[in-house]
């Protein structure tokens, strides 16, 4: 028996030691993750934020104040050593999310978190996210200052990786079991990459050759219409276009005769409510003579959160405002001289090409009657615990071949290719360091100038008193129709002629009425000279923020303030009395009659107390999903209209045989489907209330704050009481919204105010992880401390002295 | 009894020492080395170890979480799940130190009795 005790407990030694030193499925390793020598424990902590650190590189001393809310504010003595201290700070209190988004840009979650992370990494591939940013990369590499700066990033966020042991990895580190990597230029091309990716990735082209196919042109110009029939654009229609005076590109006779598309399932999509709100008003129009602006970015609601507070200052220049961990400088912020801050500008960027290839061997497609040679990018995709993937992915010259007989597609000699402004590249990191050394309007065009994407409303004021808005980006000068469908491959007129010149960008400059705003909405009307289409324009909040500045002559930072948490719901106010005229009620019970009444008594307001949002948002998501029905009927990829749209069809053709419902026999109009789908949310709010008590708007929306690892419902954050939905002008929904509320005053130096649903601290450990989300929901907003001189340190908690390393 | 109590000593002070150095297996290599010196006999084998290491294990985990509110110890608790409480969590820390130092220290008996013959 004793022959067999010892190699019987080696083995149970061993099982035990590889038991808790494994990850099993999505649980850590117990005895790394538990042990409080090197696990969890170890990031039980607050902030080390006193004492002086030694940093590679740096040629000057750097001095960090932070403040209560655990921003720091950074003195540098010039640029490179300001850059270096903003990716060591990062790295200090992001380092996860800044290495992890760059991961899920470049399409290598799987390396983290094993195969259920390969369909992604191959689609992010497959978008020639890599692709994109390797031509980013080269084009700030032109550009030896910017290069400079971003190695001076890269160097300071390794600084802070290289002193780093195991024990002090942030704590998801340790619950997926890996360490951080060095970081490179690369990445920062990367998260630029993927906010172009969120911001300008979205359309839908295949699903509408499909739309046009089902419908016939006419119908589906009925369904999706160039441009709705209200439009308040972001550069308002008074706009003299006169000085554009460009030949337009002519559009090819419509030979083309494409079929629908054989594939069924395309990429996915960014989310359709990533937008925002910015405005300014001039001094005419501001309470104290000063221009005043605003930005607050509508993005998915994360912890840890997008933004990344910062002070950085040289004896050069001074700015402060929100950075994105892996960017340099501030984003949406004012420095001394100037604010600046950005809506997303829409527009289609985005076409697909059919490719016909030679033969199997897909090395050479059609173009131009004559057979043109492919190349071929081999995409590594790493696998977590499983044999490296490759997937070849071929490119015309259009851009890469996403959908092939390998993925999405069955036909190997046919394929369809995406062409994207994002693919071309740019040095979009410039327009930033510009902006935050600008001093005035001549300075911030500079800036914008070779700002290619994702294009953006670029809001500013400064204290001299100018207000202005730039549609920036680089834009494909199209043909009429050019892209809205599938394009020939083949066809060189389907090609990109040209690019629209950057001075004839739509923009305002001190405009008449006194303010600048934009929403996401159309960025012009059909007056301007180049082709643009409804690609998915918001038309909600924008025309209730100029309505807003047209109702008063002055205003101050409180209106400001109302305006960014307005909760007035425009859509229901546009559909609801309509209903209320038309529907019969004649069969309603009297509970029915109650929740019909509740509403009826609504002001529009989406407040969290109200009973009436809730009955609205889940009687509209029913009634846009069975008008609808026959885009769900079908197995093709489609997208349906647009809500507006939807709107303006329930009450302009309410007997449209797309209001009928396909799997009754009955013939529906528009009154029907009111009727049918107020029932069925009666029903289903009166089974709510008895699971969950009463349905008022807080309780139902249960807006949440989720952390980046599919919300993990431990380090995020639930039932927020924040009113609004995803049109109102506070775009509050269920995981989506405000993900930076700023407004600056002009003042000598500018006053600001912001918040964000987040905090500072990255660790989930932290005080400082959360602690802006109930202020946030509430509507309250920071002072901004923008500490004009570095030794006047009355409100800051904690110094920091960053040193070159001897 | 004094037998244990050395080898409970022991067993700390050696985990202590190499917690400064190793991952968080030196509780295993803590176990063995204090059993191949200081042997115990039958179910104390186990379960000295085990108390030495769940004592430190828990007693470093409540000092570390305690100066920061247990705000981590709370999430983790959660994500586990363990119901929130942190209590539970640094007892199961504790247990799987333990564990994990006690298993080791049967293996190191074996090899004692395997030298000593």
């Amino acid at each position: 028996m004793k022959y067999f005790k010892l190699p019987l407990t080696l083995v149970l030694t061993l099982v035990v030691f590889f038991g808790l030193n494994s990850k099993f499925g999505s649980t850590p390793p117990m005895g790394k993750f538990l042990s409080p020598n090197e696990g969890f424990w170890q990031n039980e902590l607050d902030e080390n934020l006193s004492s002086t650190m030694h940093i590679d590189g740096l040629t000057n001393e750097v001095t960090v104040h932070y403040d209560e809310h655990l921003i720091p504010h950074v003195f540098a003595q010039n640029n490179t050593d300001l850059y270096r201290a903003q990716g060591y700070l990062t790295a200090k209190h992001r380092l996860w999310q800044l290495e992890f988004q760059t991961f899920a840009a470049g399409g290598r979650l799987a390396e983290i978190l094993g195969e259920q992370a390969l369909d992604y990494d191959r689609q992010e591939r497959r978008r020639g996210m890599v692709f994109g940013a390797e031509n980013a990369l080269e084009k700030m590499q032109e550009d030896p200052e910017t290069l400079s700066y971003i190695e001076a990033y890269r160097d300071g966020v390794n600084s802070y990786i290289n002193q780093l042991e195991p024990k002090d990895y942030p704590v998801e580190y340790k619950l997926l079991d890996y360490a951080p990597e060095p970081w490179t230029i690369d990445k920062t091309a990367l998260l630029l990459m993927y906010m172009t990716k969120m911001l300008a990735g979205r359309e839908a082209d295949l699903e509408h050759t499909n739309a046009l196919a089902k419908f016939g042109k006419e119908r589906y110009d009925l369904l999706f219409p160039d441009f709705f029939d209200v439009n308040d654009p972001v550069i308002s229609k008074e706009t003299d276009w006169s000085f554009i005076n460009v030949k337009m590109p002519e559009t090819p006779e419509q030979d083309r005769s494409l079929d629908s598309i054989s594939i069924t399932e395309t990429l996915d999509k960014p989310h359709p409510q990533n937008g925002s709100n910015n405005w300014a008003v001039s001094g005419r129009k501001s309470y104290s003579g000063h221009p005043i602006l605003a930005n607050d970015p509508h993005l998915g609601l994360n912890l840890p959160s997008i933004w990344f507070v910062m002070q950085l200052a040289t004896p050069e220049h001074n700015s402060y405002g929100a950075t994105l961990p892996g960017a340099l400088g501030i984003i949406s912020g004012y420095n001394n001289h100037i604010s600046w801050g950005e809506t997303n500008a829409t527009r289609d960027v985005i076409d697909w090409y059919k490719i016909e290839f030679k033969d199997d061997t897909r090395k050479e497609y059609k173009h131009d009657d004559q057979w043109k040679k492919t190349t071929q990018r081999i995409e590594e995709i790493k696998i977590r615990n499983r044999e490296t993937l490759y997937d070849t992915i071929i490119y015309t010259h259009h851009g890469p071949v996403s959908y092939d007989h390998s993925f999405k597609g069955d036909n190997a000699k046919a394929g369809y290719a995406m062409q994207w402004v994002g693919h071309i590249g740019g040095n979009n990191q410039r327009t930033f360091l510009k902006l935050n050394e600008g001093k005035n309007y001549d300075d911030y065009l500079d800036a914008l100038k070779n700002y290619t994407a994702p294009a953006q409303n670029f809001v500013f004021a400064s204290i001299q008193g100018d207000i202005a808005l730039w549609i920036q980006g680089q834009f494909p000068n199209k043909w009429k129709g050019q892209g809205k469908f599938l394009l020939d491959g083949s066809n060189p007129k389907h090609d990109w002629q040209s690019f629209i010149p950057q001075k004839f960008n739509a923009h305002s400059k001190n405009p008449e009425r006194g303010f600048v705003s934009s929403a996401n909405q159309h960025p012009v009307d059909p007056s301007y000279p180049f082709y643009v289409y409804n690609d998915g324009y918001e038309t909600y909040r924008n025309r209730v923020i100029n309505d807003f500045f047209r109702a008063k002559d002055k205003f101050n930072i409180q209106d400001f303030k109302n305006l960014q948490n307005n909760n007035y719901n425009l859509k229901a106010s546009e559909l609801l009395p309509y209903i209320f005229t038309n529907m019969d009620t004649s069969t309603l019970t009297a509970e029915e009659t109650d929740i019909l009444n509740t509403i009826k008594s609504w002001d529009f307001y989406s407040e969290i107390d109200q009973l009436a949002p809730s009955i609205w948002e889940s009687w509209w998501t029913k009634l846009y999903k069975i008008v609808w029905d026959e885009f769900d009927a079908d197995s093709r990829a489609l997208e349906k209209p647009f809500t507006y749209q939807t709107i303006y069809m329930l009450k302009n053709h309410p007997q449209d045989e797309l209001m009928d419902i396909l799997s009754t026999s009955e013939k529906e109009t528009s009154n029907d489907l009111f009727l049918i789908t107020f029932k069925e949310t009666a029903k289903e709010l009166t089974e709510w209330k008895a699971e969950h008590g009463d349905y008022n708007w807080g309780a139902y929306k249960a807006t949440y704050v989720g952390h980046l690892l599919q919300a993990l419902p431990a380090f995020s954050r639930f039932d927020l009481p924040i009113g609004g939905d995803y049109n109102t002008v506070n775009a509050a929904s269920k995981n989506h919204g405000p993900s930076w509320r700023m407004i600056v005053e002009m003042t000598t130096p500018p006053t600001g105010y912001g918040i964000y649903p987040g905090g500072q601290s990255g660790n989930p450990g932290s005080k400082y992880y959360d602690n802006f989300i109930d202020r946030w929901a509430k509507g309250d907003y920071m002072n901004l401390l923008f500490m004009q001189d570095q030794e006047d340190t009355k409100d800051i908690i904690a110094s920091q002295i960053l040193t070159p390393k001897q | 009894m004094k037998k244990n109590l050395i080898n409970f000593i022991v067993t700390l002070i050696i985990a202590i020492i190499l917690s400064q150095y190793l991952p968080w297996w030196h509780v295993m290599v803590a176990g063995f080395v204090s059993a191949l010196f200081f042997s115990l006999d039958r179910a104390a084998v186990f379960f000295i170890p085990f108390l030495a290491v769940f004592l430190f294990w828990t007693v470093y985990a409540l000092w570390l979480s305690n100066a920061n509110d247990f705000i981590l110890a709370e999430k983790i608790a959660v994500l586990l799940p363990l119901g929130g409480n942190w209590a539970v969590l640094l007892l199961v820390t504790g247990c799987i130190g333990g564990i994990a130092a006690g298993v080791s220290a049967i293996l190191g008996k074996q090899c004692r009795m395997l030298v000593k013959r």
